[in-house]
């Protein structure tokens, strides 16, 4: 028997790793020293454990230790990349190549931006897989270009961009590259030098680390990036984040890093056999299941699938032992589909009822067995309540119906 | 979010749940909703022409736990009822009864308009004197 309820939702969040946790709580309590404090051991001992955390994330993606920028996560990460290097350029332009299906994190930055007369930007559509063509990147940029921000892979689709070949593109016309990689770092290979990345940011918690962490990798050479800081201070992190060291949280990450890295291709080949599985067991069990996102160019451990004629949120009700999530807007603060799903160029109903699987390292065979069960015979329930799927089965074409909308 | 105990119990059990047959006399039909806001409702009443009494009602959602909610809990406030009572149903009784939040009132403004929808539906086809044309029909109409 499986354990109640089951989490498999892991792009969202991850718990925390026994073994990461061991390696911070030393830092809660004997360790605690600030590591900006020189004159002392309990100052010493904190940078060092800072100083190892930055090896173990450089060596993750081939970056150099001092290239490592901590921060409170992703989100600030983000947030710095973007606006700091727009505001450090702004004499040599103020244009940013992005793409619609970006993280809020960096659509929010870059529309805060706009606002302020600060930026113009140029949103890039995405393919029927949600994958931005590096062609179209390249049109986009012109002589006021200072950035091109493209995550490494989605976070609700999983797909993987072209991301080497937009880097040799920056790289080619001497424009900043900045990439999202939060979902990336530690599941898949990344490679600062090989991808030609200037800017790279990354999270804790979705690598089995803790909450609260995160990185941003900013190049020191060839070309050496500048920004400009967004949070006044101390001058900590070369003078790009000021703020006392988060030491235990850095602890963390250096750890998840470190292990994320030595297990990954074993972890990555068990991730995809565990999402193939559920895939397969879905499709065969259910008609009418349109995977979201590419076939093949995307995260092992992404599943995302919409069950037409029913709805994602009334599935999540359906399946309350599981945990996981939908593009529906009524699982949505803003009551909108998710923008993800919709710029795939899909049915509007297809956005609603979409489900992210997003399995993880402590998700086991039994579990994905237990979800294909369970989803397949709540997607049956409800589609015997679907007068959508009634109408479907009619005959009746549900594109050529006039809907009485609110 | 967390659902009230009411909501989970008409998704969990809900009632009366399904479409009466093709061409069954008396029945009047009312879909609202559209599938790309999420939300389809259909609602069917089979209405005694003699005194204008709802004696059955099903229903087929698609649409969150609210929604399905909202319409199982109307198939059971319209039986018995005269259609002049009926229609007098505001949503907000539905609101209360299944203590809806701010969020999801609009899936009890839709199960409202369900019930409107098919006692005007069933009204025409008694004016017409024929049969209950298909459901898509009337989705066209509306």
């Amino acid at each position: 028997m499986v354990k109640l309820p089951i989490y498999m939702d892991n792009h969202a969040t991850t718990p925390v790793d026994r073994r990461v946790l061991e390696a911070m709580l030393p830092y809660f309590t004997e360790k605690f020293g600030n590591a900006a404090s020189r004159n002392h051991s309990f100052g010493w001992e904190a940078e060092e454990a800072v100083d190892r955390a930055r090896g173990q994330i450089a060596g993750l993606i081939n970056a150099k230790s001092k290239e490592i920028i901590f921060t409170s996560g992703a989100t600030e990460s983000d947030n710095l990349a973007v606006k700091g290097v727009l505001e450090f350029h702004k004499d040599k332009g103020n244009h940013i190549v992005t793409c619609v299906t970006e993280h809020k994190a960096i659509l929010d930055s870059c529309r805060t931006l706009e606002r302020n007369g600060k930026a113009v930007v140029t949103y890039l559509p995405v393919d029927k897989y949600g994958m931005v063509d590096p062609d179209g990147v390249r049109k986009a940029i012109t002589d006021k270009t200072v950035l091109i921000t493209i995550m490494y892979a989605n976070n609700e689709i999983g797909t993987i961009h072209p991301i080497a070949q937009i880097g040799k593109i920056a790289k080619e016309k001497g424009v900043i590259f900045h990439c999202d990689a939060v979902q990336a770092v530690g599941k898949i290979p990344v490679d600062v030098e090989r991808d030609n990345i200037d800017l790279l940011s990354m999270s804790g918690h979705k690598i089995y680390g803790p909450k609260g962490v995160g990185a941003l990798y900013v190049r020191s050479k060839g070309p050496r990036v500048r920004l400009t800081p967004q949070m006044d201070g101390g001058g900590h992190e070369r003078g790009m984040r000021s703020g006392t060291l988060n030491v235990t949280g850095i602890v963390g990450l250096g750890k998840a890093c470190e292990l994320a890295g030595a297990e990954m291709a074993e972890e990555g080949r068990r991730l995809l056999e565990l999402r193939n599985k559920l895939q397969a067991g879905i499709f065969e069990r259910l008609d009418e299941v349109y995977l979201n996102g590419h076939p093949t160019d995307r995260l092992p451990g992404n599943l995302n699938v919409s069950f037409a004629y029913v709805e994602g949120e009334s599935l999540l009700m359906g399946i309350s032992d599981i945990a996981v999530s939908s593009g529906s807007a009524c699982t949505s603060a803003t009551l909108e589909p998710s923008y993800v799903i919709r710029a795939l160029g899909i049915d509007e109903e297809l956005a609603h009822s979409s489900i992210r699987f997003g399995i993880g390292r402590f998700n086991t065979p039994e579990e994905v067995d237990f979800v294909t069960d369970r989803v397949s015979r709540e997607v049956k329930r409800l589609r015997e309540m679907s007068p959508l799927y009634e109408m479907a089965k009619e005959g009746i074409d549900l594109k050529s119906v006039n809907w009485k909308a609110e | 979010m967390a659902y009230s105990e009411k909501v989970i119990d008409h998704y969990s059990n809900p009632r009366n749940v399904g479409s009466f047959a093709k061409g069954e006399d008396n029945v009047g039909t009312g879909i609202v909703g559209a599938p790309e806001c999420g939300d389809v409702m259909k609602l069917q009443l089979k209405i005694n022409p003699a005194n204008g009494v709802i004696e059955d009602a099903k229903f087929k959602t698609f649409g969150c736990g609210s929604a399905i909610a909202s319409s199982s809990y109307v198939t059971e406030l319209v039986k018995g009822k005269h259609i002049e009572e009926a229609m007098a149903i505001k949503n907000s009784a539905i609101v209360k009864e299944l203590n809806l939040p701010p969020v999801k009132i609009h899936c009890s403004v839709l199960a409202e308009d369900a019930i409107k929808a098919a006692i005007s539906d069933w009204k025409q086809h008694q004016e017409q004197g024929g049969e209950a044309a298909p459901a898509q029909k009337k989705a066209d109409q509306a």
